[in-house]
């Protein structure tokens, strides 16, 4: 069995504010490490065997048509070994 | 002269979205998500709610509803069409709508009564008011914020696609304090705030909200 991993982010233009929430509580738990943090999803898509190059094609099309907004978001699909 | 109003699970305006449509002088029609069927309306109106419990992003598999299927087709021949909060989040995921209904800016839900001036008088929706007339309705969202590029912003501005705007303080952060916007043919209308809410001061903070009802009205008996 194979996992197919979709990465979901909001376009680097479009304001998160989920993710500037997460950036300003780092600091007050001690954590100063972070310039930016930006918040996404991830989907982790299961098939049996081996992934197929038109597997993958579909999948492509699914987080293009449903997995993401792509007005707002970009993804990037990839397998996950 | 038939307004249908769509039930998604988890819609939770269609009664008051109903209510304001009979207020308006015309019949509301129940539609089903699950049924393509649109029961010859006239017009529809996709009202406030979590549709789907507004899991993957609000809207996202509304739009794939059978219902949506017919209102899509139709609303692409010229047939009038309101989304209201979550329906405005479906219109833009169906594309009906240019852009995107994001978090608001301060992560709060939002619960308000709410001025927005009304800018294009132009569409089926919105012809009962005057241009820059400015209304008092209630505002209750946790993804109101209008996001889009640059140059939908642009053609938004200039096309005079903007139908409300937000008066005062932006409340979730919207570009360019977008409260509604239309299509370039004008018969598709999205709108955060919620008329259907303000439709007499009995139950609402005023009766402005009416106006969206009485213009559909005026729209059909043209």
């Amino acid at each position: 069995m194979a996992k197919i991993v979709v990465d979901v982010m909001l376009k680097p233009e479009i304001l998160d504010p989920q993710g500037n929430a997460v950036a300003s509580a780092l600091p007050r738990l001690g954590f100063t490490f972070a310039t930016s943090v930006r918040q996404g999803k991830r989907f982790e898509i299961e098939v049996a065997g081996e992934p197929t190059p038109a597997q993958l094609a579909e999948v492509e099309k699914a987080a293009e048509v449903l997995l993401s907004n792509p007005v707002i978001e970009n993804y990037v699909v990839r397998v996950e070994k | 002269m038939r307004v249908g109003v769509v039930t998604f699970p988890g819609t939770l305006d269609d009664r008051d979205a109903a209510r304001a449509v009979r207020a308006g002088g015309l019949e509301a029609i129940e539609l089903w998500h699950g049924d393509a069927d649109l029961k010859n309306v006239d017009a529809v109106i996709l009202p406030g709610g979590f549709s789907y419990g507004d899991y993957l992003r609000c809207g996202a598999i509304s739009r794939f509803a059978p219902v949506m299927t017919s209102i899509i087709e139709q609303a692409n021949k010229g047939m009038p069409l309101l989304g209201i909060c979550n329906g405005f989040q479906v219109l833009c995921e169906s594309h009906l709508l240019p852009g995107a209904l994001t978090r608001n800016s301060d992560l709060h839900f939002l619960c308000k009564d709410q001025v927005i001036s009304i800018e294009n008088t132009n569409t089926p929706w919105t012809s009962s008011f005057s241009k820059g007339q400015e209304i008092l309705i209630p505002l209750k969202n946790g993804e109101g914020s209008f996001q889009c590029d640059d140059a939908t912003l642009a053609s938004l501005e200039g096309e005079k696609r903007i139908i409300a705007r937000y008066v005062g303080e932006n409340p979730n952060g919207s570009r360019n304090l977008i409260a509604g916007i239309t299509n370039t043919r004008g018969n598709v209308v999205g709108l955060m705030p919620h008329p259907e809410h303000a439709i007499d001061t009995l139950t609402g903070p005023s009766a402005d909200g009416l106006g969206f009802f009485t213009s559909i009205l005026n729209a059909m008996v043209k």
